[in-house]
C-alpha cells in the first residue's frame, strides 16, 4: 500500500499489442486464442526479466523459488478472483468482453495508479503530499 | 403536412421586420427539412447572383432548421446554414440541444434571416411572439456569460409577460462568442456553453448580421404525426439499441485521443506531421481519473448520453469547464498542438468554447501557426512575442485570444487556415498552402486517411460537397454505404449520428413515413431530395466568389499533407496514392452525373428538375 486508502489490484490487462510476447527471447510466452490470456511455459522460461522491462504496468513477477515468470492466465477463462469478488459484494473486479476499449490503457505501474487515485480521493491534498 | 409545424419565420434585420411564410408542399416533400431544405430555398433566393454575395455581408442569409425527426427521434439537433465564409458553399453544420424541440413546439419549422441590425440586437421568440431586442448587455460577453445573462433576461421577461404561469424553465437558445462578434471565419455557433455548430463559419455570419443570440420558448404541442403508435415503438427500439451501445455510453468519444492514435494511426499531431502517438497519459482512463466530474450527460431526449462533463479541479488551469472533451477537440486541442496532459486539453478546449470557436477549425489555425514557427518562416516577432513551440500551452491560449480579438497577427489568422496559407505566403514570398491542411477552404476533422485503418476513405474529403467536414464524407460507389447521400439525409432529417448505430439502414424511412404519413424508401431518397441536395451544394460550392473560387480539377483533391509518407507508427511509410485518387475522383465525376471538369451536367440537372441551377451553372462551363 503505497498511500494509505489507496489500494487496488495489479493485474495483467492483455495489451493488444502483446509487448512481452514480443519481447520473450526463449518463445516462453503465448497468447490463448480463446481468452487472450498471456500463458507462460515454465520449462523454456529462463526468468531473464525482459517481459517485465517491457510491460507498460510491470505486471509479471519471476517466482521466488522456481525462478520463472508468472502471468496472469485468467484460469483459463474462468478467473477466480472476480468471482470472489463478485460473491463477497466488493463489486471491484468483473469479467468484461473483449470490445473496442483500449485494454492497453489499464496496464499501469503501481505508483501511477495509486498516485492517480490519490488525487481523485483526496484532491489538492494529495499532489501536495506525493 | 403531418410531421410540420407549417410555417416558417422570416427576419429580416435591416428592416426589422418578422413574417411567417410558407412553403410550397412539394419542397418540404423533396427536401424534408434542415441541410437539404435550407440548400433549396438558398439556392432558389441566391444562385443568380451567388459569386457576388459576401458571406459576411447584409444579402447572405442565415438558416437555423430543424427536421421531421427533431422531438421525435431521440436526441435533437438543429441544422444552421447559409452561405459559408469559409469554402464560399454551403455546408450544412448541425448542433446538438433542444433548439430544435422548442422551435417546433413554438410553430415554427425554421428560421430565415436575412440583412443586418444597425446595432446588436437578439431574437427572442415565445410562441407566436417574435421580437428583436436590443443586445447592448451580452455583447461582448464569452459563451458562458451570455448563457447566464440570456437566462436571467429570458426568464425576467417570461415572468413580467406570463405573470400566471409559474416558474419558467430556461429557454433554448443558440449564440455567438467574441469571435463570431469580431467577424472571424472559425467561428462556431453555440449552444449550452460547450456544443457548437462549428464548420462552415457561421458563427462569423451571425456576428456580420449583429444577431447575437436566437432564444426560444415554445409551449405548444409537437406537430402532429401520421402514425404516433408505430413511431413510439421505434423510439422505443431506437432506445434500447442506443442501452447496448456500452461502449459510447462508458467513454463517449473521448476514447478516441489514444486510440486514434495509438491503433488507427489517424489523428492529427504536431499539424499533421505525425499521425501516431502512444502517450498514455492522454489515455481515456487519465481523462475519467483526473477531469470528469460527471460521467454520464445528454441533450434532451437522448438515450446514448456520449456526453460527459470535465472540470480541472487542481493546478494551474484550475477552473475550466467543458464536455468530454470530445475526440475531435481531444485531438485538435491536444496532439495536434503537441499538448499531451488532460487538464491542458480540457483548459484549451474550455477557452475556445468561452471564445465561440469551433475547436477543429482553430484548432487547425493553431497548428498552422505553430508549424511555421518551428520551420522558422514564422518568427518570435512576427507573433508579438509568443514563443509558439509545440506544448507550449499558454502561448496557444494566448494566441487563440488574439485570433478572436484579431488583434496583431490574430487578424490574420483570424481568416481561416486556408485563407491565412494564401496571405502569410504572399507576405512572407513562399508557398505556404502544403502546410495548410484543408479541404475546400475547411480544415479537415480528426480522421486521417494515410493509414487506411479509420473510417475515412481517399476520396473522402475530396469529393464532398462540404470540404473537409469529416461527418459529411464520401465515398464510391454513390449508391453505397460510405455515400454522402446517406449524410444528406441524417442532416436534412435531422438525426444524430451517435444514437443511429444500432438501427437498419431502412428504418430512418420507415420513422419519416411514420412521421409524415409519406412513401419514402432508401432508393427514393437516393434519385429525389439526396440527389438534389448533392447537386445544388456543389453547384454552389463552384460558384464560390467573391474571393476565393474553387478549381475542381485542382481542388477536388486531399490536402497536399496526405501525400507525404507517415514517418512513426506501426502504418510508417504509408501514404495517399495521387493516381488511384484521381481515378477515384474520375469515377465519382461519372456516378454522380457531373462532367469530366467536376461540373453537374444539363442532363442530370434537367432530369432532376433543377434547370435553374443549370442555367446559373452556364457561366462556368463555357
Amino acid at each position: 500500500m503505497l498511500i494509505p486508502g489507496a489500494e487496488f489490484p495489479h493485474l495483467c490487462a492483455q495489451c493488444e499489442d502483446y509487448p512481452c510476447v514480443d519481447a520473450c527471447s526463449s518463445k516462453a510466452l503465448s497468447v490463448n486464442k480463446k481468452t487472450g490470456a498471456v500463458t507462460a511455459d515454465a520449462e523454456k522460461c529462463t526468468g531473464c526479466g525482459d517481459c517485465i522491462d517491457v510491460c507498460p504496468g510491470k505486471v509479471p513477477h519471476v517466482h521466488p523459488k522456481t525462478k520463472t515468470i508468472l502471468i496472469c492466465d485468467l484460469c483459463g477463462g474462468d478467473p477466480q478472483c472476480a468471482k470472489v469478488c463478485q460473491e463477497g459484494g466488493w463489486n471491484c473486479l468483473r469479467v468484461v468482453e473483449r470490445g473496442d476499449e483500449d485494454f492497453k490503457l489499464y496496464s499501469r505501474a503501481p505508483e501511477e495508479t495509486a498516485r492517480n487515485l490519490a488525487i481523485k480521493t483526496y484532491g489538492e491534498k494529495a499532489e501536495e503530499l506525493l | 403536412m403531418l410531421g410540420y409545424a407549417g410555417k416558417f419565420l422570416e427576419v429580416d434585420l435591416s428592416t426589422t421586420s418578422v413574417k411567417n411564410i410558407t412553403l410550397p408542399e412539394e419542397w418540404l416533400k423533396d427536401y424534408i427539412g434542415g441541410r437539404a431544405l435550407a440548400a433549396k430555398i438558398l439556392s432558389e433566393r441566391l444562385i443568380c447572383k451567388w459569386e457576388k454575395v459576401d458571406p459576411l455581408g447584409p444579402e447572405n442569409l442565415l438558416f437555423f432548421m430543424p427536421g421531421p425527426f427533431t422531438g421525435y427521434f431521440p436526441g435533437g439537433r438543429t441544422c444552421v446554414t447559409g452561405k459559408s465564409p469559409q469554402s464560399n458553399g454551403m455546408v450544412g453544420s448541425t448542433v446538438g440541444g433542444e433548439f430544435g424541440v422548442e422551435l417546433r413546439c413554438a410553430g415554427y419549422d425554421g428560421i430565415i434571416v436575412s440583412g443586418k441590425a444597425e446595432k446588436p440586437v437578439y431574437l427572442f421568440i415565445k410562441d407566436s411572439d417574435v421580437e428583436l431586442r436590443d443586445a447592448k448587455d451580452i455583447w461582448g460577453k464569452d459563451s458562458k456569460q451570455t448563457d447566464a445573462l440570456l437566462n436571467l433576461e429570458c426568464r425576467r421577461l417570461l415572468a413580467e409577460r406570463y405573470p400566471r404561469v409559474g416558474v419558467w424553465k430556461e429557454p433554448a437558445k443558440l449564440y455567438i462568442g467574441p469571435a463570431g462578434e469580431m467577424k472571424v471565419r472559425p467561428a462556431a455557433v453555440i449552444a449550452k456553453w460547450s456544443h457548437a455548430a462549428g464548420y462552415g463559419g457561421y458563427g462569423a455570419v451571425m456576428g456580420s448580421k449583429n444577431l447575437k443570440a436566437v432564444a426560444v420558448k415554445g409551449t405548444g404541442p409537437l406537430p402532429e404525426v401520421a402514425d404516433l403508435e408505430k413511431i413510439k415503438q421505434m423510439i422505443n427500439e431506437v432506445c434500447k439499441g442506443s442501452y447496448r451501445n456500452v461502449l459510447w455510453r462508458r467513454w463517449g468519444t473521448g476514447g478516441g485521443g489514444y486510440s486514434f492514435g495509438a491503433d488507427t494511426s489517424s489523428e492529427p499531431i504536431r499539424n499533421w506531421q505525425e499521425e501516431w502517438h502512444d502517450q498514455r497519459e492522454y489515455g481515456v482512463d487519465q481523462f475519467e481519473n483526473k477531469v470528469w466530474v460527471k460521467p454520464a450527460w445528454s441533450d434532451f431526449g437522448c438515450p446514448t448520453n456520449c456526453l460527459k462533463i470535465s472540470c480541472v479541479r487542481s493546478g494551474k488551469y484550475r477552473g475550466s469547464i467543458t464536455d468530454t472533451p470530445d475526440y475531435e477537440l481531444q485531438a485538435f486541442l491536444g496532439p495536434n498542438l503537441g499538448v499531451f496532459t488532460p487538464e491542458e486539453n480540457v483548459y484549451l478546449s474550455s477557452l475556445v468554447e468561452d471564445l465561440g470557436f469551433c475547436g477543429i477549425q482553430v484548432g487547425s489555425v493553431l497548428g498552422f501557426a505553430a508549424e511555421l514557427f518551428q520551420r522558422g518562416i514564422l518568427t518570435q516577432a512576427d507573433l508579438d512575442g509568443l514563443e509558439l513551440k509545440w506544448g507550449n500551452v499558454d502561448a496557444f491560449a494566448d494566441l487563440a485570444k488574439k485570433i478572436a480579438y484579431r488583434q496583431g497577427i490574430g487578424d490574420l489568422l483570424a481568416e481561416g487556415t486556408y485563407r491565412a496559407a494564401l496571405k502569410l505566403g504572399k507576405l512572407k514570398g513562399k508557398d505556404l498552402l502544403p502546410y495548410a491542411v484543408t479541404g475546400k477552404g475547411i480544415s479537415v476533422g480528426a480522421h486521417g486517411i494515410r493509414s487506411g485503418r479509420d473510417f475515412s476513405r481517399e476520396i473522402g474529403y475530396a469529393c464532398s460537397v462540404q470540404g473537409g467536414d469529416h461527418t459529411s464524407m464520401t465515398d464510391l460507389p454513390i449508391d453505397g454505404w460510405g455515400s454522402e447521400i446517406w449524410t444528406i439525409f441524417n442532416d436534412s432529417a435531422i438525426m444524430c449520428i451517435f444514437t443511429s448505430f444500432s438501427i437498419s439502414s431502412t428504418f430512418r424511412y420507415e420513422f419519416y413515413n411514420a412521421i409524415t404519413g409519406q412513401n419514402l424508401s432508401r432508393k427514393g431518397w437516393l434519385h429525389g431530395g439526396g440527389m438534389k441536395t448533392l447537386q445544388i451544394q456543389r453547384a454552389l460550392l463552384l460558384l464560390g466568389g467573391p474571393d476565393i473560387r474553387w478549381n475542381p480539377l485542382v481542388d477536388d483533391d486531399n490536402p497536399a499533407r496526405f501525400y507525404e509518407p507517415l514517418p512513426t507508427g506501426p502504418c510508417k511509410g504509408q501514404t495517399g496514392d495521387k493516381e488511384s485518387v484521381k481515378q477515384k475522383v474520375k469515377k465519382y465525376y461519372d456516378q454522380a452525373g457531373w462532367d469530366q471538369n467536376g461540373i453537374p451536367t444539363s442532363e442530370t440537372l434537367t432530369t432532376l428538375k433543377l434547370e435553374y441551377v443549370d442555367l446559373s451553372l452556364g457561366k462556368l462551363r463555357c
